[in-house]
């Protein structure tokens, strides 16, 4: 009974796997063919590129909006300060693992490894979390909203500050940066030293078939991103998946039912909100500072609603939902609009310098500047076909793409155990 | 009330309510602060400068003008939000962006109007180069003009966002009508962008500046923005009080239910306030790109946590909250600079903001009364 | 239920406020004086009353008589103005719903409140109390996930007996928010039961339900009496506690008008004028 039960387990698993897996080859052959289809020679590079850029946004974003389900989509808490505990962590780790002694014109840090970093910012957008959360959490859903969005912006303007820029405490010197920045320890450049490194032959084979040892790069480091984010949908499935999870779904759907049960809700939210900004915190620092280089125009409010669509998208609630969420917003609305309108021929001619001359064609009935100047700031529209999305999603599929499906929270087989005669021998 | 009643109220406050005493012993600080300041003298205790400096009463009072000019566009801007939250029951989160439309619909109108005979291409009027930058005093009429296309330009844009979008969405909650309002704020910020580029455009110069005292100074446009928003006010307070759609608003705003139990015709009343937001929020974009001089794609959206402040600071669903919560935010964003870098005044106004909602989510002037 | 009794012991006698309800010897639930003001009006006005252990107790009144405010009142939903709130002897007074139910005193809602977005089974097995799996790192961490998967068997166990008992099994993984009205009643009952509970408070757990379902429940309420449980029942049907309740407590305007068995009440004029709508 064991023994067939953990197969049926294992086969109720593989679909979702099988899903995400499905769903991200789908986009790297998409790609890979819009780059045959534009790239001439230098095709194999150029498909090599794009997927490894876009294999960096969707790890990126799956880990953003697992964060942000563990938060909205099960416990209910309406955060949408999300660039502000970004920029917690990549700030935390920046000046933690910037070098002592950075030289003229740097801001020095602490020139502590970079895992050290991570974890750091991991902690401090926790506790950030923490201490935001310990008023705001009683607030209604909305105005929870307004209050991390007031304060995402009072992290940005704080570490945008000048007097923050460098400070001396104990005789120790660091800081921000200010307005132009902080660079530290690079991620990308220890994976660009692992892959350069021991896997030298790798990028020997690729250059054989013209792809550069950047790109190389880039694909490993969206392999590690991607990498991160399945290990944080690990750990947040057994989370969800549990007595833990179920009291976060309870709160979600009546807090005063949850704590008349017996529940300590305040506990529960603080925990929930908790985890969530230590993931966004990784996330800002991996993400937004991959390149060793962070400063606060990177962390505009923009990028939380961002991950709102996201997760809108997938379905809140799943966190299957929310991979394929990251994935269909950051590959399919954010980055191929981008790379269409970049590679997309306009008819031979170059596109009018705004939009009036184009329209002003149209009067001698020649539609192709503004075709031309449509696809030329294609990377404009992509937003428009954000929000497009995203409102059409709220009205007609509010459940996103996977957020009807039943996932009941509990860490055990809930059929009737007596019903097989034996439910209790499985112990 | 006597000192000795009013030192027991606030030790009674300070026991009962730690939190709300806590802010008002800063607020008595930086008042006692403030005064020192201004009288040019500085207190120190244990070697440590406690209070004081030095202010002059014109640089405050530049401040304070500069705060209300600001603060009486964001209120503007801030009845419409208050009214769409209290009335439809949501955060809008593009209002910011309604505002950016009118700016843009009535600055193209005036400045294309205002430079017509320049020999400019028309084409790059449409973007505001090539031309002459109006001001108040110069080109009144033109200016004005602008401002009515700004209102009803924005009223249109309004309406037909209203139909296409929170229309099918009158049952949902009120998480749902945000959400997709972020999409509407998304997809109208990025339209403008579209056709006007990213590109920040001046339009708008002073074209008379008006000595008033110890060297305070106030530009045409910004008597303009003064006297329009004051008279918008007031009208919106007639309109409220005196008409008989008003006082249906209103009602709207306390109960839905029991309006529409009363038999107020609320789809009417849901259209009204889109008209009427809508205008005041097209009409105070047009107002601060009048006031600041230049333009660009996102201001609003820049300014719509400022508007949200002014709101919830004001209460949300009075109208006149939302007026003096604008004046009380706009002067915090400026007179923050007395005890703070530049750099950090706007982040003064935030905290505010999160203070009021976690002490008294109701707003300062809030649960008093409706209007 | 609880084998020792250290209420009697406790309690001063026939204190200070006078009640009505002297024959009650050995309450596990006694209010004194509660008192809930909302801005200026006043919805409990110094209402005492005492429940007996393992007593089904009804508590009636007209519309608007301070009834939910004062089970809101002892449940922590609401503090309280004045006044006080003793459960099994000690002093509950203004504690947090969530300390309540884990001493063992437990509500219902007038309108079920469901979790509708989780399914039936999700619904009772939230109920527990100290679950092993609450812990966020216990249901993480390899090795202690065993853990917590061997304390949810028992958990899905029981959660289907109690549905079981309930007969709403069935349903168990359906979305409660599926279920009908009386269904959601009978859910209810099964979640506070799986708190394990000292004493229950039913307010209005009828309403809605019709009358084999009403059956069935006031059968099951009969059952956990047997078993010890406390009932306190707020309700409409007067043939419901009639028949049910061994002691009767009146509320009007906020304060307990009379008390007693019902024939006590039914001979009691005062209760006729209350809900003939008289003043009193």
């Amino acid at each position: 009974m064991t023994g067939f039960e953990d197969v049926r387990d294992r086969l109720e698993e593989l679909p979702d796997a099988a899903l995400v897996v499905s769903f991200l080859v789908g986009i790297w052959l998409l790609l890979t063919a819009l780059a045959f289809s534009v790239g001439g020679a230098q095709s194999a590079n150029l498909a090599a590129g794009f997927v490894g850029s876009v294999t960096v946004l969707v790890g990126a974003y799956a880990i953003l909006t697992l964060a942000l389900n563990l938060q909205w989509g099960y416990t209910g808490l309406f955060n949408i300060g999300i660039a502000g505990f970004m920029a917690v962590g990549a700030y935390t780790t920046a000046i933690l693992t910037a070098p002592v002694d950075p030289g003229a014109g740097g801001v020095p840090g602490f020139g502590l490894p970079l895992w050290v970093g991570l974890l750091g910012g991991m902690v401090m957008a926790a506790i950030v979390g923490a201490i935001a959360a310990l008023p705001a959490l009683r607030l209604r859903a909305d105005y929870l909203a307004i209050v991390t969005v007031a304060l995402s912006e009072i992290i940005r303007l704080f570490v945008n500050w000048g007097g923050v820029a460098e400070v001396q405490v104990f005789g120790k010197r660091f800081g921000t940066g200010g307005a132009t920045g902080i660079s530290f320890e690079s991620p990308d450049e220890i994976v660009a030293t692992l892959v350069n490194g021991p896997g030298q032959p790798l990028v020997t084979a690729a250059e054989s078939v013209g792809i550069s040892g950047p790109n190389v790069v880039n694909m490993a480091y969206g392999l590690s991103l991607l990498g991160i984010a399945a290990g944080s949908y690990w750990v947040l499935s057994r989370l969800v998946n549990s007595p833990f999870g179920r009291v976060l779904k309870a709160i979600r759907e009546d807090e005063t039912v949850t704590q008349s049960l017996g529940k300590d809700t305040r506990l529960f939210k603080i925990k929930a909100f908790m985890i969530g900004c230590a993931l966004m915190g990784l996330a800002g620092a991996l993400f937004r500072g991959s390149a060793g280089y962070i400063s606060p125009a990177q962390f505009r409010p923009v990028i939380t609603f961002y991950v709102f669509a996201a997760l809108i998208i997938g379905g809140s609630g799943s966190n299957t939902g929310s991979i394929l969420g990251a994935a269909t917003f950051s590959a399919l609305l954010f980055y191929l609009p981008a790379r269409l309108g970049e590679y997309v021929p306009t008819f031979g001619q170059s596109a009018p310098g705004n939009v009036f001359e184009a329209v002003a064609a149209l009067g001698s009935l020649d539609p192709t500047p503004l075709v031309a100047y449509t696809v030329s700031n294609v990377s404009t529209l992509r937003f428009v076909l954000i929000g497009v999305v995203l409102v059409y999603i709220i009205q007609n599929q509010p459940a996103g793409l996977l957020g009807h499906r039943n996932e009941p929270a509990t860490s055990v087989d809930l059929t009737r155990p007596h019903a097989a005669d034996g439910g209790e021998a499985d112990e | 009330m006597g000192i000795a009643e009013t030192v027991s109220d606030g030790r009674r406050l300070a026991i009962e309510r730690p939190d709300a005493g806590a802010v008002a012993a800063v607020l008595l600080y930086l008042v006692a602060d403030l005064t020192t300041k201004l009288l040019g003298t500085t207190v120190y205790a244990l070697g440590f400068r406690v209070m004081g400096g030095s202010l002059t009463v014109g640089s405050l009072a530049s401040m304070a003008v500069d705060g209300l000019l600001v603060g009486l566009a964001v209120g503007l801007a801030g009845i419409g939000l208050s009214m769409t939250y209290s009335i439809l029951d949501f955060a809008n989160f593009a209002h910011g962006d309604t505002v950016t439309v009118g700016a843009f619909l009535g600055w193209v109108a005036a400045y294309v109007t205002a430079n017509l005979a320049v020999s400019a291409p028309l084409t790059d009027l449409f973007l505001f180069n090539g031309g002459a930058q109006l001001s108040a005093s110069a080109s009144w009429a033109l200016v004005l003009f602008g401002l009515v296309v700004a209102a009803l330009g924005t009223v249109a844009v309004v309406l037909v966002v209203d139909r296409l979008v929170y229309r099918p969405m009158r049952d949902s909650g009120s998480i749902s009508l945000l959400i997709a309002s972020i999409g509407v704020a998304l997809a109208l910020r990025y339209l403008i962008a579209f056709v006007f580029s990213t590109q920040t455009s001046g339009v708008a110069t002073s074209g008379a500046r008006l000595q008033l005292f110890a060297g305070v100074a106030i530009t045409d446009n910004e008597i303009a923005l003064l006297v329009v928003s004051v008279v918008l006010m007031l009208g919106v307070h007639l309109l409220l009080q005196r008409t008989k759609l008003g006082k249906a608003m209103r009602a709207m705003a306390d109960n839905e239910d029991l309006a529409r139990v009363t038999g107020i015709p609320t789809e009417r009343v849901v259209r009204l306030t889109w008209v009427l937001g809508g205008a005041l929020a097209g009409t105070s974009g047009y107002l601060l790109v009048l006031e600041s001089g230049t333009i660009s794609f996102n201001f609003g959206w820049i300014l719509l946590l400022l508007i949200f402040a002014a709101v919830i600071v004001g209460g949300i669903g009075s109208i006149y909250g939302a007026m003096a919560g604008g004046v009380l935010i706009g002067l915090v964003d400026s007179l923050a600079l007395i005890w703070l870098p530049s750099g950090l005044t706007r982040a003064a106004a935030f905290a505010v903001l999160i203070v009021v909602l976690l002490l008294r989510p109701s707003g300062i002037f809030g649960g008093v009364s409706t209007a | 239920m609880s084998d020792a009794e250290p209420v009697g012991t406790e309690r001063t006698p026939e204190s200070e406020v006078p009640t009505t309800s002297d024959a009650i010897d050995s309450p596990l639930l006694e209010v004194q004086g509660l008192r809930k003001e909302f801005g200026g009006v006043t919805a409990v006005d110094g209402t005492s009353f005492k429940v007996g252990t393992g007593a089904l107790t009804g508590l009636i009144g007209p519309n608007g008589a301070g009834k939910s405010t004062t089970f809101n009142c002892i449940t922590g939903i609401h503090e309280p103005t004045g006044g006080t709130v003793r459960f099994d002897g000690h002093d509950v007074t203004g504690l947090a719903p969530y300390t309540l139910a884990k001493r063992g005193l437990v509500r219902t809602f007038q309108i079920a409140r469901e979790l509708s977005e989780m399914t039936v089974l999700e619904n009772v097995m939230l109920a527990p109390p100290a679950q092993m799996g609450e812990s966020a790192l216990r249901s993480v961490l390899p090795g202690l996930r065993e853990q917590v998967q061997r304390d949810e068997a028992d958990v899905v166990e029981e959660a289907w007996e109690t549905l079981e008992f309930f007969e709403i099994d069935h349903l168990a993984h359906e979305n409660a928010g599926n279920l009908s009205g009386g269904q959601r009643k009978l859910l209810e009952m099964a979640r506070v039961l799986m708190t394990d509970p000292e004493m229950v408070l039913l307010d209005e757990p009828l309403a809605g339900v019709n009358p084999t379902l009403e059956e069935k429940l006031l059968d099951r309420i009969d059952e956990l009496r047997q078993d010890g449980l406390t009932f306190l029942l707020v309700e409409h049907d007067m043939d419901v506690i009639m028949n049910h309740c061994e002691h009767i407590i009146v509320m009007h305007q906020g304060r307990v008008l009379a008390e007693g068995d019902a024939d006590t009440i039914q001979s009691d004029e005062r209760v006729l004028e209350a809900y003939l709508g008289g003043d009193v």
